[in-house]
C-alpha cells in the first residue's frame, strides 16, 4: 500500500522533466523502467479477488445510505453522545496503550529475563481470544463479585458497566496491536546507538528519552493509530463488561447494532462516519514521519560519494 | 596512574591481562575472533567477563567475582569513549547536537555542550558540517563527525575498534592523520587490521590470537623481530614453527631450517622467519651451499608493486616477472623455494 502511494508522487516528480529528443512524451510522463519483479501472473488475479472481496461490502454499504436524510440521522442525540463517547475512550484507551505498552515493549526487546516467552506470548492472547470471552475475564475480575472488585467495591469502587469499564475492554484488546508494532521497531533498530550514547556518559533515562524513543517513533505512532482503530470498533468485550447504556457506556460500535434493529437506514449511515473516521485514521498512519533510521540507510546509499577533504 | 584490564570470558575463551600507560596508544592486532572486541567491550562495559579486575587511574570499573557484591560500573560512568567501525551519528540529530550529546549528557548546559562540540569539529576539519543530518554525510565525514562526537567527552581512555575499516581507500588516509594528531598524548586502544595503523598511532603492538595475548611490545620490535605466525606475517614475512636447537629448527614433520639465532630466552619451541624476497625459486633442488630447500607446490601469483609474489602452502617467494615466465609458474606446479641460512633468524617462542 505504501507503494501504490509513492508512486504516483514519484511519477508527479518525474513528468517535470521531459525527455530530451522524444517527439511525443506522453503527456510529459518519463516512465520508471521496466525491471524484473518475478511475480507470477496469476497472482495479480488471486490479489486482485482479495481486495475486491475488501472494497466490495464497503461499496455495498456506501450504497445503501441514503445521502437525503444522512445528516439527520446521525446527529441525533443518541449518535452524537455514541460518537463523542466513542472518541473520548478511543482517546484514553491510547493513552493507557502508550503509558503501559511502551515499557511491556522495551522489556520483551531489549530484556533478558526468565519467563520472556511465556510473557510475551500471554501478552499476545487478546489478539486471538474472543473478545467477548475478555470481556467475561474482565468482568470476573473488576467485576462486583470479581477477584478484585470485590476489594473495590468495599472501597467504594464500582468499575463494570462504567466508562471506565468501556475504557479497559478497549485497553484490554488493543494493548497488544501497540507491544507487537513497538516491540519489532525496536527489534530492528538494535541497540547499537544505545550502547554508544552510554559510552558517551549518558544514564540509561537519557537513553530513552534522547535515543531510544525518537527512533522508534514512527513504530510508536503507527501503533498507536493501530490501537485507536482497535478501540474504536470494540464491541464484544464492552458489551460484556461495561454493557450498553446510553451516553455511559454505549460506543458507535454498540449504537449500530441497536439502531440496526429499530432503523436501518441510521445503521448504515452511522457505519458510514465510522469507516470514515477509519480511513482518516489509516491515511494518518500512512504520513507517519520517515524513519530517521531509513532515512540514513537511504542517505549512505544515495548520498554525497566522495569525501571532501579540505 | 594507568589502565590495568584482566578478564576471563569462558564463552569467547578469552583471557587476557594489559596495561596501558596515560598518554599511550596501543594497537591490538590479531586474526579474526581472536578476542580483540571482546577486549574493547569489556572496557567499554558493553560486555561483561566472567572474572576480572579492571582499574582505570585509581579507579575501579569492574571487579569479579568482588568482595561480594560484584563491582561493575555502567558504561556511562567509566569515562571510556569508543568509535566503533561504523559511525553510529543519531540520524534524528544534526551533527551539531550529535557532538554536544556527550558533554550535555554529563550534566553540561545546552550553550557550553554546543561551544565544546563546535570546538572538537573544528578540531576535526568538519565545522562546516554542522548542521547537516548524519543521512547527508559521506562516509569519511561521519566518521570525523563520530570521532569528534568520542573525543568531545574527554575519555581518560578512548577505544578505536577498526575505525577505518569500513571507509573506502580516499577517506582512510585523512582520518589516519587526523588521528595520529589527536591520539598523540592520550590514551587510546586500536583494534585494526592493518599494519599502517600500528606504524603510524600506536607506541606498542599487542598480538592476540585464540583470545590469548601471544605478544606485546614496542611497534618497531614486534615488526623487526616478530615472535607470532601472526606479527611475521603482518610485517609480511615466511614463519616455520618447530623445536629449536642451536642454529637450526626441527619442525614437526621431520624437516630442518638452518638459520642465525636471534638470541633471546625460552624454551624449547621456536620459530624460522625470512622475508619472501630472500626466496629463490627452482624447478629442481640446487646442489651444495648451506641452503634450506622446501618442496611445494605452488598455490596462487599475486602481483605486488614491481614483482610476483608466488604462494605455496604457508610460505611465499617474491620473484620478477621474468622468472615467472622462464620458470613457467603456474597454480599446481612443484617448485622448490630456496633460502640461504643466513637470511633466516630463529626465535625462541
Amino acid at each position: 500500500m505504501r507503494d501504490a502511494g509513492a508512486h504516483p508522487n514519484a511519477r508527479a516528480a518525474a513528468s517535470r522533466t521531459t525527455r530530451p529528443g522524444d517527439g511525443r512524451t506522453r503527456g510529459g510522463t518519463r516512465r520508471r523502467p521496466w525491471q524484473y519483479t518475478g511475480v507470477p501472473a496469476w497472482i495479480y488475479v488471486v490479489a486482485a479477488l482479495g481486495a475486491l472481496f475488501i472494497l466490495l461490502p464497503l461499496a455495498g454499504m456506501v450504497a445503501q445510505v441514503q445521502w437525503g436524510q444522512f445528516w439527520e440521522l446521525v446527529s441525533s442525540d443518541s449518535s452524537v453522545a455514541a460518537l463523542l463517547l466513542s472518541l473520548r475512550t478511543a482517546a484514553a484507551s491510547t493513552v493507557l496503550c502508550i503509558v503501559f505498552g511502551v515499557p511491556l515493549a522495551l522489556l520483551l526487546a531489549r530484556g533478558q529475563f526468565f519467563g520472556q516467552r511465556i510473557l510475551r506470548a500471554l501478552i499476545l492472547l487478546p489478539l486471538v481470544v474472543p473478545p467477548v470471552v475478555g470481556g467475561l475475564a474482565l468482568l470476573y475480575t473488576f467485576g462486583r463479585q470479581g477477584l478484585i472488585g470485590r476489594s473495590l467495591e468495599l472501597a467504594g469502587i464500582s468499575i463494570a458497566f462504567s466508562t471506565t469499564a468501556v475504557v479497559m475492554a478497549q485497553t484490554f484488546v488493543a494493548l497488544p496491536f501497540l507491544v507487537l508494532s513497538l516491540e519489532g521497531t525496536l527489534r530492528t533498530a538494535g541497540q547499537k546507538y544505545e550502547a554508544v550514547a552510554a559510552t558517551l556518559g549518558a544514564r540509561p533515562g537519557t537513553v530513552l528519552r534522547r535515543i531510544t524513543l525518537p527512533l522508534v517513533l514512527p513504530g510508536l505512532i503507527s501503533g498507536a493509530v493501530l490501537a485507536f482503530a482497535r478501540s474504536l470498533g470494540e464491541f464484544g468485550a464492552t458489551l460484556t463488561f461495561a454493557g450498553s447504556l446510553e451516553g455511559v457506556t454505549r460506543t458507535m460500535p454498540l449504537e449500530i447494532y441497536l439502531q440496526r434493529e429499530t432503523s436501518p437506514e441510521a445503521a448504515v449511515a452511522l457505519s458510514f462516519l465510522l469507516i470514515a473516521v477509519a480511513v482518516v485514521v489509516v491515511a494518518v498512519t500512512y504520513r507517519v514521519p520517515k524513519s530517521p533510521l531509513r532515512a540514513l540507510a537511504a542517505g549512505r546509499t544515495s548520498g554525497p560519494a566522495g569525501e571532501v577533504t579540505p | 596512574m594507568s589502565l590495568s584490564f584482566e578478564a576471563v570470558l569462558a564463552a569467547r575463551n578469552v583471557d587476557v591481562s594489559l596495561h596501558v600507560e596515560p598518554g599511550e596508544t596501543v594497537a591490538v592486532m590479531g586474526p579474526n575472533g581472536a578476542g580483540k572486541s571482546s577486549v574493547v567491550q569489556s572496557l567499554a562495559g558493553l560486555l561483561k567477563p566472567d572474572s576480572g579486575l579492571a582499574v582505570l587511574d585509581g579507579e575501579p570499573l569492574f571487579q569479579l567475582p568482588g568482595d561480594a557484591p560484584d563491582l561493575w560500573l555502567p558504561p556511562h560512568a567509566r569515562g571510556v569513549g569508543l568509535l566503533a567501525q561504523e559511525p553510529l551519528l543519531f540520524p534524528h540529530l544534526t551533527v551539531l547536537d550529535n557532538v554536544a550529546f556527550g558533554p550535555r549528557s554529563r550534566g553540561a548546559s545546552r550553550r557550553d555542550s554546543r561551544d565544546a562540540a563546535r570546538r572538537w569539529l573544528t578540531e576535526v576539519h568538519a565545522a562546516e558540517l554542522a548542521r547537516r543530518m548524519p543521512a547527508q554525510l559521506s562516509g569519511g565525514q561521519a566518521q570525523r563527525v563520530a570521532l569528534a562526537r568520542a573525543l568531545a567527552t574527554e575519555p581518560a581512555l578512548l577505544l578505536l575498534d577498526e575505525p577505518m575499516a569500513a571507509l573506502d581507500v580516499n577517506s582512510a588516509p585523512f582520518l589516519r592523520s587526523l588521528l595520529r594528531r589527536v591520539l598523540a598524548g592520550r590514551r587510546a586502544i586500536i583494534v585494526t587490521h592493518d599494519v599502517l595503523d600500528a606504524l603510524m598511532l600506536a607506541d606498542r603492538i599487542i598480538v592476540m590470537d585464540g583470545g590469548r595475548i601471544v605478544e606485546s611490545g614496542p611497534t618497531a620490535a614486534v615488526l623487526t623481530h616478530p615472535r607470532s605466525a601472526f606479527a611475521a606475517s603482518l610485517a609480511g614475512l615466511n614463519v616455520l614453527t618447530g623445536t629449536l636447537d642451536g642454529s637450526t629448527l626441527a619442525m614437526p614433520d621431520g624437516g630442518l631450517v638452518a638459520g642465525q639465532p636471534a638470541g633471546g630466552l625460552g624454551g624449547p619451541e621456536g620459530l624460522a622467519a625470512f622475508p619472501p624476497s630472500a626466496v629463490s625459486v627452482f624447478l629442481a633442488p640446487p646442489a651444495g651451499s648451506p641452503r634450506n630447500c622446501f618442496a611445494v607446490v605452488v598455490d596462487e601469483l599475486e602481483p605486488q608493486g614491481g614483482h610476483i609474489r608466488v604462494r605455496a602452502g604457508a610460505l611465499a617467494a617474491d620473484v620478477s616477472a621474468a622468472a615467472v615466465a622462464e620458470l613457467g609458474l603456474a597454480p599446481g606446479v612443484e617448485v622448490f623455494f630456496v633460502v640461504k641460512a643466513a637470511e633466516v633468524r630463529l626465535y625462541p617462542a
